[in-house]
């Protein structure tokens, strides 16, 4: 059932290629604005890039929540898919699956080359995208819960950015935490499977919690 | 001795309950203030490590909990509301998140004032701090999430949602605020720097945060009033009430 | 009595503008809240009972006509 929602996403995406390449050069603008911000010293720009990387990783994810079910609640699908017999949490863990590999997948393989930019070693160029590889899902499960508590709402774009960003930051902090700890060479093992437990509890509370949301919403 | 409970779950049995307790948590807030204030300024001894400045500590410390125990306060309350569809619970907490969004600003303010002469800076990345900003950022999304919806019960389910799930990350949040403070600048700073603290001092601490346990609860009774009539204006009691029917 | 003098009490042994600083703005904070609370009450009060006498006129005038 998910599978069948996550395949029409990506066909419904793939009509409008504009909106993901929107997504992925808004990531690439932010990354290559921050050297034109600070100026151009390696040393600096290279402690500061796992950071950038991941704030500008957390608004690229941010800005394209708000497409996740509006269009789906304009033409009528969201209110079918809600009084289906099938569960609606596996729906939405399909919805959020699809929008993590339209907006977060590309990320991820965009990010060794931003970090290169950066001039971050093979390592922690490695380190960068492995934790973008395991955070962006969670970005895209806690931001569903966002962008369903906001449908149809007015201004619901900017309301989605103060509701789910402070639950953000904890992928943040280990993402950004994995690069610096295996650049001090303290290993990056112990961010890395926070972010794989925080990548699970999400699976399995925000769905739920989504589901929740989207009733309450189309009531 | 069986008290109906669910009598005052209505609105406007509530309405009037609220009515006889403000005056009651009114007068011991300002006994408790005037009180405790009185201990800080007057009786409390100067403090050997921190001089005068350590005063700040019986607004400080009592804000700093309010804002904790109101967030949680007002996630039980909108909790209870989602889970049995009790109107009253819900517009609780709503009445409470403006009062614990200010205790938290209060918890900041003082915070960073207290910070300047101690540690030579308004402002430290202190877990502490850190989280607290969090929790302003939380209550702030809460307000606005209710403020942008006009149906008063999707506001009421849509904001116990978002408290529920503030609720759970916030010891998530403050768990990776400390550790990854403690990975940046190791320990230096630490608000617990005192463990010996004068008995008068605690005592005047405690009168403080109970002063301002008393005046929360009395402004949220007011707000939650305020709710009630504002959400109920159409019903006869509120036509009958006295103050509207003249 | 631990101050020996008033303009002891309000500097605070140096430190009179942290700690006046943060006591004031606590104070402006809560008088504040408790002003727009009760205000905010009360002309909601004053609201209904307006609204409250202009039916009762119109059905006052509804049975005289």
């Amino acid at each position: 059932m998910s599978l069948w929602v996550i395949q029409r996403d990506l066909l419904l995406a793939m009509r409008r290629r504009s909106d993901v390449l929107t997504t992925l050069f808004f990531f690439i603008i932010v990354v290559s604005l921050f050297p034109l911000g600070v100026g151009p010293e390696m040393n600096m720009l290279r402690t500061m890039a796992p950071g950038v990387v991941w704030v500008a990783a957390l608004l690229a994810s941010m800005l394209s929540l708000g497409r996740m079910f509006s269009s789906d609640y304009l033409d009528g699908t969201l209110e079918q898919m809600l009084i289906s017999p099938q569960s609606l949490s596996m729906l939405v863990l399909g919805k959020a699956m699809a929008h993590w590999l339209v907006t977060g997948v590309p990320l991820v393989l965009m990010s060794p080359v931003l970090g290169i930019q950066y001039d971050l070693s093979t390592d922690a160029l490695l380190i960068l995208t492995a934790s973008l590889l395991l955070g962006t899902p969670v970005l895209s499960l806690i931001g569903a819960i966002g962008a369903a508590l906001t449908l149809g709402l007015r201004g619901g774009g900017v309301l989605v950015s103060l509701l789910v960003l402070p639950l953000y930051i904890p992928v943040l902090i280990f993402g950004a935490g994995a690069v610096e700890a295996s650049t001090a060479g303290l290993g990056a093992g112990a961010h890395l499977s926070l972010l794989g437990a925080f990548l699970l509890a999400s699976l399995v509370l925000s769905p739920w919690a989504t589901a929740v949301s989207l009733r309450i919403s189309m009531e | 001795m069986a008290i109906n409970w669910f009598k005052y779950s209505s609105p406007a049995s509530f309405y009037v309950l609220a009515g006889k307790m403000i005056p009651l948590f009114s007068i011991a807030a300002t006994i408790l203030f005037a009180v405790g204030l009185y201990i800080g300024f007057f009786v409390a001894p100067t403090d050997f490590q921190q001089g005068e400045a350590y005063r700040i500590i019986f607004i400080h410390v009592p804000a700093a909990w309010m804002s904790m125990f109101l967030y949680v306060m007002m996630a039980v309350w909108a909790g209870i509301g989602l889970a049995f569809n009790t109107r009253l619970s819900s517009m609780m907490a709503t009445a409470i998140a403006p009062t614990g969004a200010m205790f938290t600003f209060l918890a900041l303010w003082t915070g960073a004032i207290w910070g300047k002469p101690m540690w030579g800076t308004w402002w430290v990345w202190d877990a502490r701090l850190t989280s607290e900003l969090i929790l302003l950022f939380l209550y702030i999304g809460f307000m606005s999430l209710q403020a942008a919806i006009d149906d008063p019960r999707r506001a009421d389910k849509a904001g116990a949602v978002i408290a529920l799930v503030g609720v759970v990350n916030i010891p998530i949040i403050y768990f990776s605020v400390k550790w990854w403070n403690t990975l940046h600048q190791g320990a230096t700073v630490s608000v617990t720097s005192s463990p010996k603290m004068a008995a008068t001092m605690l005592t005047g601490m405690l009168i403080m945060s109970i002063a301002c346990w008393m005046y929360a609860i009395a402004v949220i009774l007011i707000r939650t009033q305020t709710i009630i009539l504002e959400r109920e204006r159409h019903t006869s009691w509120v036509s009958e009430l006295k103050g509207v029917s003249s | 009595m631990i101050w020996a003098s008033w303009s002891d009490f309000f500097d605070m042994g140096g430190y009179g503008f942290y700690v006046w600083g943060s006591y004031i703005v606590s104070i402006i904070c809560i008088v504040g809240e408790v002003i727009l609370v009760l205000k905010r009450k009360r002309t909601l009060l004053k609201h209904l009972s307006l609204i409250q006498e202009s039916t009762k006129e119109e059905k006052a005038n509804e049975t005289t006509s």
